[in-house]
């Protein structure tokens, strides 16, 4: 087995010696990839979502609604451009272009698999790769963000600004977040190509745990959990995604950076932030999940690795980990502002700035001793994970105390949970109570008033008015538009 | 390629690459400088900084290269947007010349200033002996195995007190920002979100308070809200400013104004505008 993986992982050295027509063929195939990716992740995301809620989702479009993204694109091409008359022309043209270029352009440097025949040529199954590949794309986020501000500003309106003013800083706080959690990665795999990364996840790690000899897990999501776990938490501030949306919160600022656009230049901008959802998926699949690699019980069969079937280990752990954002919008509610960026700074960088330097202090300690990346994690990193949770375990029912006596409490029925707490504020009382009576909800929750009398509808004044509750025959019920019900029909019924 | 021959040989593609990418710099440096509009100047500028990454790269400087779109184009430029973006968009320079004769003055001294540092650099670099890349940062089994390891090497053994002093003075000017901006707050002085619901819900009003003007008929801030009997509403009554009374219109109650409540929902009968067009359907088709 490592015969052949040895035969099929393609090295740098791999890279750049392609006939043009191979290249072209990479191009085109990258471009229909990503947009058939986008096309897949709309129908999913709204499927699932639906799923979730209850409900069916689309089934009109295609087998099972399964063309819907499809049409609706088709829609959006042909519905009308609108230019505002307040936009800043070339700037509002430019923006959604350079929205979705970079996004296009970090997908080249994805390994979606091991070096194969084409024609004849035998070629790497990724467009290309470099010393620096994850760079490439770090820098093609980064360009991205140009297309959302940029949007923004030039649509001259207020909620578009404020969204992409909030984007702005979002992004590049979570960008920071996000390159300081792959720098472990580097460190451990000792290059920043992505092709060499999914070569250093391979081989598992020979591990000999007291004369117990076995192969351990080599995926870096294993080795380096947290670095996993801040990753994934900062590309979805980083894609603008759910719970994290709030450069486009709906609530707040209509649709946040892309509001004054339409037709084909908001698809343009759809079309981006779906492939970037795809991108940082396959991203996380070639840093953490073993690039196109098959998963343990697979790698088996000797076959598994070679040839086109790493395209689907690949497309599968892309679509897990769509799934996952999916499943994150379907479940999270949108953060504040503020606490979301309090997160990102205080939490999510000290935190990648600790761990990076355990990686680096556990390798060298692992070069010096002659140990190998297994055996640290084994012997140290464990009983280090270990200690850490009950820790954190032992330390969040300490700060937790008074709430769990108190549920006990309640559960035993000697206090009342909506009782107030002495620390609450005294209550301030009515504002301003034209009829000087006391304050109804003095001391407590609000009540509605006990001497409520409901006016009557002036469209009643000339109808008898019951008294006893019951409806009296012939009064008009019905308020409906077109068929609003007249005293014959109630009679009737 | 030997190193003697290093520095002249330039290959078909780096050339196109020069010759498409060098005037679009030059481009974006000029566009920067003419256009009228801030972030119209920025766009040039970071035009520029992408064709200078690109040039890195194809000088086989590839980490160069992405550092400067990350770090100059990605961060930096985004922040000067920022600051831009909320001065408004309108704001254009103005062409008016506060002192007189600087244009001509900044012409001169740029025009002298380049060619200083052009003479500098090209006296410092004539007869400099090109030991070319594969010397420097090699392939596999040079002296060093690539452009990153090199720059690594060099920054973190020969230059390491250059780059440690830099990190800090970052690090002072990060921290001195953040302390000019700091407001000093008396711990526990400021309600947190919770007991401000709290509080809230202990009052008569849970709710929000009515914005002046609603259900009325004027948007001034002195225009009291209207509860729906048309007495106004005290809650609205905005702070220092004596409620005024709107001149209100008729308000509609009873047969008299609204007619009977069937009229004044249509009737089932369809008339002329329920056709589109105003037409009945026979006469176009």
């Amino acid at each position: 087995m490592n015969l052949w993986a040895a035969a099929d992982q393609p090295t740098l050295a791999d890279f750049g010696h392609d006939v043009w027509w191979i290249v072209l063929i990479k191009i085109v195939g990258v471009f229909a990839v990503l947009v058939l990716m986008t096309l897949f992740a709309i129908v999913f995301e709204r499927k699932v979502v639906a799923r979730m809620q209850q409900r069916i989702g689309p089934n009109r479009v295609g087998p099972r609604g399964s063309l819907q993204s499809l049409a609706d694109g088709l829609k959006l091409a042909f519905k009308e451009d609108i230019m505002p008359a307040m936009a800043d022309k070339p700037v509002y043209f430019l923006a959604p272009i350079i929205a979705t270029i970079p996004a296009f352009v970090a997908f080249s440097v994805i390994p979606l698999g091991p070096v194969v025949s084409i024609f004849g040529q035998q070629t790497p199954l990724q467009l290309t790769d470099a010393p620096i590949g994850v760079l490439v794309i770090l820098a093609m986020s980064a360009m991205g963000i140009y297309g959302i501000v940029l949007g923004g500003w030039a649509s001259g309106s207020t909620y578009p600004l404020l969204g992409s003013l909030r984007s702005a800083a979002q992004m590049i706080s979570y960008e920071i977040a996000m390159g300081l959690s792959l720098v472990a990665v580097f460190l451990y795999a000792g290059t920043m190509s992505t092709s060499e990364i999914v070569a250093a996840q391979a081989d598992g790690n020979e591990v000999s745990f007291f004369g117990w000899e076995f192969t351990g897990p080599s995926w870096y999501v294993v080795l380096l959990p947290v670095s996993f776990v801040i990753y994934a938490i900062a590309v979805v501030g980083e894609t603008n995604r759910a719970p994290f949306d709030l450069p486009e919160a709906e609530s707040e600022l209509v649709g946040g950076f892309h509001t004054e656009y339409s037709s084909l230049k908001f698809a343009l901008f759809f079309l981006a932030e779906y492939i970037n959802m795809v991108t940082v998926s396959a991203l996380a699949a070639t840093l953490f999940l073993g690039g196109w690699r098959a998963p343990w019980p697979i790698s088996i069969w000797d076959g598994a690795n070679t040839g086109w079937w790493p395209l689907l280990w690949f497309f599968l752990k892309v679509v897990v980990a769509l799934f996952v954002f999916i499943w994150l919008r379907g479940t999270l509610p949108r953060l504040r502002y503020d606490q979301f960026m309090r997160f990102g700074w205080k939490v999510l960088v000290p935190v990648s700035l600790v761990w990076i330097l355990i990686v680096a202090t556990m390798r060298t300690v692992s070069r010096e001793t002659d140990l190998s990346a297994g055996e640290v994690a084994l012997y140290v990193g464990v009983p280090v994970a270990l200690v850490l949770l009950v820790g954190l375990w032992l330390g969040g029912r300490a700060s937790h105390r008074d709430t769990r006596l108190d549920a006990v409490e309640a559960a035993a029925g000697s206090n009342h949970p909506t009782q107030i707490q002495p620390e609450v504020l005294p209550p301030a009382g009515a504002r301003r109570r034209a009829t000087g009576g006391p304050s109804r909800a003095e001391g407590g929750f609000p009540v509605p008033p006990m001497d409520l009398t409901v006016p009557p509808s002036p469209r009643l004044r000339r109808q008898p008015v019951s008294t006893g509750g019951e409806p009296v025959p012939g009064a008009v019920v019905g308020t409906g538009r077109r068929g609003a019900t007249t005293s014959e029909e109630d009679g009737d019924a | 390629m030997t190193p003697e021959t290093a520095g002249v040989v330039i290959g078909t593609g780096e050339a196109v690459v020069f010759w498409v990418l060098g005037p679009l710099a030059l481009a974006g440096a000029l566009g920067m400088v003419l256009s009228r509009n801030a972030v119209h100047s920025a766009l040039w500028l970071v035009l520029t900084m992408l064709s200078l990454g690109a040039f890195y790269v194809v000088q086989e400087a590839p980490f160069l290269g992405v550092v400067q779109v990350i770090v100059y184009t990605g961060a930096i430029m985004i922040l000067f947007l920022f600051v831009l973006m909320l001065v408004g968009r309108d704001s254009s320079d103005s062409v008016v010349e506060t002192l007189r004769g600087q244009r001509i003055a900044a012409l001169l001294l740029g025009a002298g200033f380049a060619a200083l540092v052009g003479a500098g650099i090209a006296r410092a670099t004539q007869d400099l002996p090109v030991a070319g890349l594969e010397a420097v940062q090699g392939g596999v089994g040079g002296p060093a195995s690539g452009n990153v390891e090199a720059i690594a090497g060099l920054l973190y053994t020969r230059y390491l007190l250059a780059f440690e002093v830099t990190g800090a003075l970052l690090i002072v000017a990060a921290v001195g920002a953040l302390l000019l901006t700091h407001v000093e707050r008396e711990p526990g002085s400021r309600q947190t979100q919770k007991e401000m619901s709290r509080a809230r819900f202990l009052t008569g009003r849970p709710q929000t308070f009515p914005g002046p003007g609603v259900h009325a008929r004027a948007t001034s801030v002195a225009a009291p809200a209207l509860l729906p009997d048309g007495s106004l509403a005290e809650d609205s009554f905005a702070t220092g400013i004596e409620p005024e009374q709107v001149e209100q219109m008729p308000r509609p109650a009873g047969r008299e104004q609204l007619g009977s409540p069937d009229a004044a929902l249509g009737s089932l009968d369809p008339t002329l505008s329920d056709t589109p067009g105003g037409r009945t359907g026979g006469e176009h088709r």
